[in-house]
């Protein structure tokens, strides 16, 4: 019996390690997800608990426990909303109108994500530049670096308002502030990456170069651009979630017609919480998004070559 | 200090070959350090490597035998003395892409599959694709890593890259091919192996081969000369015609022959160490 399970196992290997591996992959996730919503209903709960205690009291019906805890689920405004209430409201957003409408988060999670990429593409551009400076130039090595690491000292709370005064006398308006203050973020990791990187080349690999009496150019093309690909993407993924973060905050100061960020200054003007946590939400699925593209993208790049 | 051996003479005059591929004249290489004690890598050292021959430099380590080796590569600058490589100095005959150089590690770039590896300097010469790719296979082939050509590195086998850096070395089609320690870090049997396949490659492919070893049977089964160094100061003690026949089975070292010349080299190494002591 047992020999016989064994032998069909054995002959089943590879589908059969596969569907396990995805099995006892899921379990963390799932004890994870499940701890943290029975951790958030346990804190709307308590959180709502004197909303909820005030409008059952103003009704004027008696009320039991359940109706109490109940009520906490149910509140128009709560403090901290329940998940499914989240759900519903972003799943409202999501169906409930056109892409069109600035009462659908997709519009306004486009809008967030645009901001986003072009600054990251920005930030890219900028932070490489920097590190082959600092990697092929000695005066730039010792100068630079420090200079880099105070910009991102200052609170980006603090700057991103200037920035966007700044470049609006100057006649930028709408993407460009914003995709700047994604960019001020977002250069620092790529640049720290790259440093790294350029000079991640193996010893006998820059010496191999000399042998072919390949140039400058040629060794960064062939050799140290390559090199440093797993360390530009280590960076990227940092990255792409600040710069999720700094469109949202480039939203704010604008005093935001559309974005995630305008989703939640509006939100707070009115004192809908529910409105708040759905946008928080769709922020947080964009940068899952925009990281699972991402991986794809450093798969299809790296090759097998990336995997050791 | 310098004792004068009979051996160096032997060394400085060699065999009467008419255009000798590398010849090092009182060459010598002093490392400055920090601490104002410089280190003397390389101490008048003489050499004449004739064109066909396997030439081995052996030796403890810190004898000199890869700075030397790196000298002839132009890797290393000499600080007195004079070198010839083709006649040219080390930087054009570098410049010139005469020579093909295989290091300790393979040193395969672990993002290129093995045939673009190959490639790599076909590349850099400015080689058109097919002909590269063509020149690939055929090098692939001569090291037996036929069918290997789509694999990565970390693929590979660590003897199986270290064929695929030799493959990448004879990619150049150089006469002279300079090898630092090749199969240092690999097995006793796959090092046979090669050991095996290497000089056979040599006899077929007549070039010139330079080879760094610490290891006596492998620097007597493979060479015509064995150059045998000392370290502190790095210098050259004897040089050891090994005239076994061109073509070497495994067998050959089990023969008397062979293990007398690998009795002079272990001989020669022991005469350096007392120089420590």
């Amino acid at each position: 019996m047992t020999t016989e399970a064994g032998t069909t196992e054995a002959g089943t290997t590879k589908p059969g390690r596969w569907a396990s591996g995805r099995l006892a992959d899921a379990v963390p996730v799932l004890v994870t997800t499940l701890v943290v919503l029975v951790l958030w209903y346990a804190g709307a709960a308590w959180l709502n608990l004197p909303q909820a205690e005030e409008a059952l009291a103003r009704s004027g019906k008696p009320f039991g426990g359940l109706d109490l805890l109940l009520q906490t689920y149910s509140m128009k405004r709560p403090i901290l909303p329940t998940p499914d209430q989240v759900v519903v409201e972003l799943w409202g957003s999501l169906t409930g109108y056109p892409l069109t409408s600035p009462r659908n988060l997709l519009f306004h999670a486009a809008v967030t994500a645009q901001a986003a990429l072009t600054g990251l593409a920005m930030g890219v551009a900028l932070g490489t530049l920097l590190a082959v400076g600092i990697v092929y130039t000695r005066t730039l090595d010792a100068s630079l670096l420090p200079w880099v690491i105070a910009s991102q000292t200052v609170p980006i709370l603090a700057i991103a308002p200037m920035i966007v005064v700044i470049l609006g006398n100057l006649g930028f308006t709408g993407l460009l502030p914003k995709a700047v203050i994604c960019m001020y973020l977002c250069f620092f990791p790529i640049t720290v990456g790259m440093v790294k990187g350029l000079r991640s080349a193996d010893p006998l690999w820059l010496d191999l170069m000399r042998t072919y009496s390949a140039g400058g150019l040629r060794a960064f093309w062939s050799l140290r651009l390559p090199a440093s690909l797993p360390f530009l993407f280590a960076s990227l993924k940092v990255s792409v979630a600040i710069s999720v973060t700094g469109a949202i905050v480039g939203e704010l100061p604008t005093g935001g017609q559309a974005g995630l960020g305008a989703r939640l200054l509006s939100g707070s003007y009115y004192g809908q919480t529910v409105q708040i946590w759905a946008a928080l939400v769709m922020a947080a699925l964009l940068s899952v998004l925009l990281i699972a593209v991402l991986r794809v993208v450093e798969r299809l790049v790296l090759g097998r070559g990336g995997v050791q | 200090m310098h004792s004068p051996s009979p051996s160096r003479t032997s060394g400085a005059t060699g065999q009467p070959a008419p255009a000798p591929i590398v010849q090092a004249r009182s060459l010598s290489l002093v490392y400055p350090t920090a601490d104002n004690r410089p280190v003397t890598a390389l101490s008048e050292v003489d050499l004449t490597i004739a064109r066909g021959d396997f030439v081995s430099l052996i030796g403890p380590s810190g004898c000199g035998k890869t700075t030397l080796l790196r000298v002839i590569a132009d890797l290393e600058q000499p600080t007195g003395g004079s070198i010839t490589v083709e006649g040219l100095t080390p930087e054009q005959a570098r410049l010139k892409r005469l020579y093909g150089y295989v290091f300790q590690a393979p040193a395969l770039y672990p993002w290129r599959t093995v045939e673009r590896n190959v490639m790599l300097p076909l590349e850099i010469m400015g080689i058109p694709r097919a002909e590269r790719q063509a020149r690939a296979r055929e090098e692939l082939q001569r090291v037996g890593l036929s069918g290997f050509e789509r694999k990565f590195p970390w693929q590979l086998s660590g003897g199986m890259q270290q064929r695929a850096s030799i493959a990448r070395a004879l990619a150049l089609k150089p006469d002279l091919l300079l090898m630092d320690e090749p199969f240092g870090a690999l097995d006793e049997i796959t090092r046979d192996h090669l050991n095996l396949h290497l000089t056979q490659l040599w006899r077929s492919t007549g070039k010139t081969c330079v080879f760094v070893t610490h290891s006596i049977a492998e620097a007597v089964f493979l060479s015509t000369r064995i150059v045998v160094m000392s370290p502190r100061p790095g210098r050259i003690l004897d040089v050891i015609d090994c005239d076994l026949p061109r073509e070497r089975t495994l067998d050959i070292r089990e023969s008397p022959e062979f293990a007398a010349i690998a009795h002079r080299v272990r001989d020669g190494l022991k005469e350096g160490h007392s120089y420590d002591d």
